[in-house]
């Protein structure tokens, strides 16, 4: 039995980012104040409190961070840090491929997984 | 404004119980507060500041105070998880130094355990679900708040305490070549203590092959790197140092604190150190002394990896060393270079309240009273150190230090 993902909260801060995920694309958000992209998106520029923040597509890969699977058997999974090419680092799942191949470094790219009555989730798998 | 020597810590107490079936929270923080003012030969009346977070129930301080019959001048119920009775001890400190009150009481206190044995009791009495497998313990746990804007990027991952924090231990081991016999050190130091404390949960002494070997849990953190799950509290007494001198109990003087949160910073994830690295230093510097100086530190230890990090962001060694610091028994009080958590800590002893904040203060009283058990009392410990890490390591947490002297 696969885990079941339970559906994100969507906010009007936050609906395009889930309405992209659920079409399959992965959005960031950039600062065009002072160039900087975060995660997670926001109005308001974390490193410089400006309001004048855009939602960019992202190129969808990264690079593993760090990561932990926990659990047994089906229902172990992983959870990770993966920074992506555009600088940020996004709490996520790594899915797909051998999980022995799960490393700090791996090269990963987005997938995207449905969840429970929601928009899909935006998750990785080794390239 | 430095807080070195503005109050004193006049009474301490750790609730006996792991085990509070029958007990309500509000009557573990009533059972607290009246040992620790026995503690201190003190009244229930001479109270005139209180300090609760978020284990204490309703709305905190009033309701505390209501059951207590306390009459108040002072409130604060800053929330900072497990770290929040260290700040407390801060906070009381500031109070009574601008006058806002005279004799400060702090409680934590807490019954997880006990409610996971009633939420387990109601599905076993329900009997098997529809898919014939029994029905899985509810527990009233609160629903993810959605003013929390960052939660919904977190929960559809899974994130739990132990898989945030063995991405902690993950990324330490890649960075500085850390090693799982290395953390497995710390959980025998609190073995070797705990077998001595007769309330302790955990008192049997373990190995590293007895921790490394030891089902794993979210890897690289196995069972034994975690704490354990208990029920009970404690509490503190703060005064101004004028009354704490009249008190026929050890002066114990607060003489640094510190205290920072360290959050996701808009996706500048560095899991490599905690917000300790900023409260360590002001509390140091405050104290005026360094870390070679504190003689038992009692380090928040809500995983092995967890005391590792505030070895190496509070001075104790450089970062990435700490692997080093804590083999061969480096915290084992007698042996090593820096006694740590004697009472056995979250460890081995207790985390009422999934929160071990105020025990690492009523420990580092203890030691410093020269009240810790014979086995593991430090000679002559004269300063002590007490840190605490609330929230969880990899995403938000806050910390806090204390470092108190017997005066």
């Amino acid at each position: 039995m696969a885990r079941k993902i339970p559906k994100p909260m969507v906010q009007a801060e936050t609906a395009a980012y889930w309405q992209a995920a659920d079409a399959g694309r992965l959005l960031v958000k950039r600062c065009t104040a002072c160039g900087e992209f975060h995660h997670y998106p926001r109005d308001i520029c974390p490193h410089c409190l400006s309001d004048a923040t855009e939602w960019v597509d992202a190129a969808g890969t990264g690079t593993v961070y760090a990561c932990s699977t926990m659990g047994q058997g089906e229902a172990a999974y992983t959870l990770a840090y993966v920074t992506l090419d555009e600088g940020p680092t996004m709490l996520t799942n790594l899915v797909g491929g051998d999980a022995a191949r799960y490393q700090i470094g791996q090269k990963v790219r987005v997938v995207f997984t449905p969840s429970e009555g929601g928009p899909a989730v935006p998750m990785f798998t080794p390239v | 404004m430095s807080l070195n020597g503005k109050a004193a810590i006049v009474g301490a107490y750790e609730h006996p119980t792991r085990n509070a079936e029958n007990l309500s929270v509000l009557r573990l923080h009533a059972d607290v507060a009246k040992g620790a003012l026995a503690d201190a030969g003190l009244t229930r009346d001479d109270i005139d500041g209180y300090f609760c977070a978020g284990d204490a129930p309703g709305l905190g301080s009033a309701t505390v105070a209501e059951y207590l019959g306390l009459k108040l001048r002072h409130v604060d119920s800053t929330e900072c998880g497990g770290s929040a009775p260290i700040l407390h001890v801060a906070h009381a400190a500031a109070a009574i130094a601008a006058g806002r009150c005279n004799v400060a009481l702090i409680t934590l206190a807490g019954r997880p355990r006990a409610a996971m044995a009633e939420a387990q009791a109601r599905a076993a009495a329900a009997g098997p679900g529809k898919d014939g497998k029994p029905a899985k313990p509810a527990l009233a746990l609160r629903p993810p708040d959605p003013d929390c804007p960052e939660l919904a990027f977190e929960l559809p991952y899974g994130p739990s305490t132990q898989n945030l924090y063995a991405m902690v231990a993950q990324r330490h081991m890649h960075e500085f070549g850390t090693t799982s016999e290395q953390l497995a050190w710390i959980k025998v130091a609190a073995s070797h203590h705990a077998q001595h404390n007769p309330n302790a949960m955990l008192r049997k002494v373990v190995t590293v092959d007895d921790v490394v070997n030891s089902p794993m849990v979210s890897d690289p953190l196995h069972r034994l790197d975690c704490c354990v799950m208990s029920d009970g509290g404690g509490a503190l007494i703060v005064a101004r140092p004028e009354i704490a001198r009249q008190l026929k109990r050890p002066l114990v003087m607060v003489r640094g604190t510190g205290e920072a949160p360290k959050h996701g910073m808009g996706g500048r994830i560095d899991l490599t150190w905690s917000a300790a690295a900023w409260s360590g230093p002001r509390a140091f510097e405050e104290a005026g002394i360094t870390p070679a100086q504190i003689q038992y530190a009692s380090l928040y230890d809500s995983f092995t990896i967890t005391v590792l990090m505030q070895l190496e962001d509070l001075g104790f060694c450089k970062k990435g060393e700490g692997g080093r610091f804590v083999m061969d028994g480096g915290l084992i009080s007698g042996v090593g270079r820096l006694p740590f958590n004697t009472d056995g800590g979250g460890l081995c002893n207790n985390h009422p309240a999934n929160r071990g904040g105020v025990t690492k203060v009523i420990e580092a009283v203890r030691q410093l009273r020269g009240e810790a058990h014979p086995a593991v009392q430090v000679r002559d410990c004269t300063w002590a150190l007490a840190n605490g890490i609330g929230g969880a390591l990899a995403s938000r947490h806050t910390a806090g230090t204390l470092i108190l002297e017997r005066v």
